[in-house]
């Protein structure tokens, strides 16, 4: 391991740790961003010494007038204990920018420090207040990009969930499937409808089934195209396709899109599509008389 | 006949079975097998089962658009049927959605469909 030439930082961060820190927190305090209604002061201080002590140990190991790769290796270890502190305060509500600010704001006390003590060493001064900053800056980022990250995540989660939340197949008769159709209707998911759908026909023996759209917000060309193809898809596979639940507002909208639905049977509602299937089947709903009241 | 598609003669109706590794040459010598057949045998009804059929291209769809053309042009109703839901899904995909045929889940279900119509 290359050992790091020693710099008035990394020198600043050992031999007055205390000071720095100190420094740090009240900065914070000034900028608003230490969150005294979420964190108590000992609590606070634990956590910036631990980052602090991590950052001395890394800058006493690392040359940091290179270019700085905070995803490299050897910075791990203050990687990890930022991110743990990172998800420690997130979980109790601090937002994205306060946690950037949070660490940014060990800048403003460490190069007053630096001021002082190199006041007669200008090029020096600049050249360690430009190292330090870099990597003050790149630890900021890596903060972002844990949120981005971390969102990311809850994101895709929540896409796969949706995506299997919102194409049940059900049967609504012998023969007779209906899919009832929620919100946006994007290819990921006309694709997951489709490959449902036509397995769905294969287990249930299905001559028929209403692929119901009631629920999805907007009709353009490509959902228009979507439904379409997945009817062409139903009648390949040897059954029939009723898209139900055209709202005299989206038939409007089709025919002004010039959208041709061809030979597929359409529905205004799930109910008229019920009867359509039921006659198609051989079967007829009829009222019991005697208990009309 | 070529051992990739077989016809059979099952109560007046041609049943036409495809295997799944047919070559674009088997496929070619069953159009002339089946519309010889046809007027042959005077058949009102065929049934394609493709339910062995696990990948399709354009050429053995155009096929199989062809089949039922040739078989409608000799008064032959014809179905396909026990398409699997991926060949169905590719088929759209690739915009061949064999507009002039009928489709029918099972071959049990074009037989009841050609006897409703007095084909079979």
């Amino acid at each position: 391991m290359t050992v790091a030439p020693t710099t008035e930082v990394s020198r600043l961060l050992r031999e007055e740790f205390d000071s720095v820190l100190d420094a740090w927190f009240a900065t914070q305090k000034r900028e608003g961003v230490r969150r005294p209604d979420l964190f108590s002061d000992r609590e606070s201080r634990r956590q910036l010494s631990d980052l602090l002590r991590a950052f001395s140990e890394a800058l006493s190991r690392i040359d940091i007038t290179e270019a700085v790769d905070i995803d490299a290796d050897n910075w791990s270890e203050l990687r990890m204990a930022l991110s743990e502190i990172t998800l420690v305060r997130t979980e109790r509500g601090v937002a994205p920018w306060e946690m950037t600010a949070f660490m940014l704001a060990l800048k403003q006390p460490v190069f007053e420090m630096l001021s002082k003590n190199l006041a007669d060493r200008t090029d020096r001064l600049l050249a360690e207040a430009a190292d330090f900053g870099r990597v003050v800056d790149a630890l900021a980022m890596h903060i972002n990009e844990y949120f981005i990250a971390e969102r990311d995540e809850i994101i895709e989660r929540q896409r796969a969930e949706m995506m299997e939340l919102s194409t049940p197949v059900v049967q609504l008769w012998e023969r007779v499937l209906t899919i009832p159709l929620i919100g946006t209707l994007d290819s990921m998911r006309a694709q997951e409808v489709m490959e449902n759908l036509l397995n769905s026909i294969v287990e249930h023996s299905a001559e028929v089934v209403i692929v119901d759209i009631t629920g999805v917000r907007v009709v353009d060309t490509q959902v228009a195209q979507h439904l379409l193809r997945t009817a062409a898809a139903v009648r390949l596979m040897g059954a029939e396709a009723i898209i139900s639940g055209i709202s005299p507002k989206i038939a409007q909208t089709m025919v002004e899109l010039g959208v041709d639905v061809g030979e597929v049977t359409t529905r205004p509602s799930i109910r008229a599509a019920l009867a359509e299937a039921f006659r198609r089947v051989g079967f007829q709903i009829s009222r019991i008389e005697d208990t009309r009241v | 006949m070529s051992e990739a598609a077989s016809i059979y003669t099952v109560d007046k109706v041609l049943l036409v079975a495809i295997r799944d590794n047919i070559t674009d040459t088997d496929i070619i010598n069953l159009q002339e097998d089946l519309s010889e057949r046809i007027v042959s045998e005077a058949a009102r009804g065929v049934v394609i089962d493709i339910a062995a059929l696990e990948i399709v291209d354009t050429f053995v769809g155009r096929i199989l658009a062809q089949l039922s053309s040739i078989s409608r042009l000799l008064a032959a109703e014809t179905y396909i049927v026990g398409m699997r839901p991926a060949v169905a899904m590719t088929l759209v995909e690739l915009g061949m959605d064999l507009p002039g045929s009928k489709t029918a889940l099972s071959l049990s279900h074009a037989l009841r469909a050609l006897k409703a119509k007095g084909l079979a």
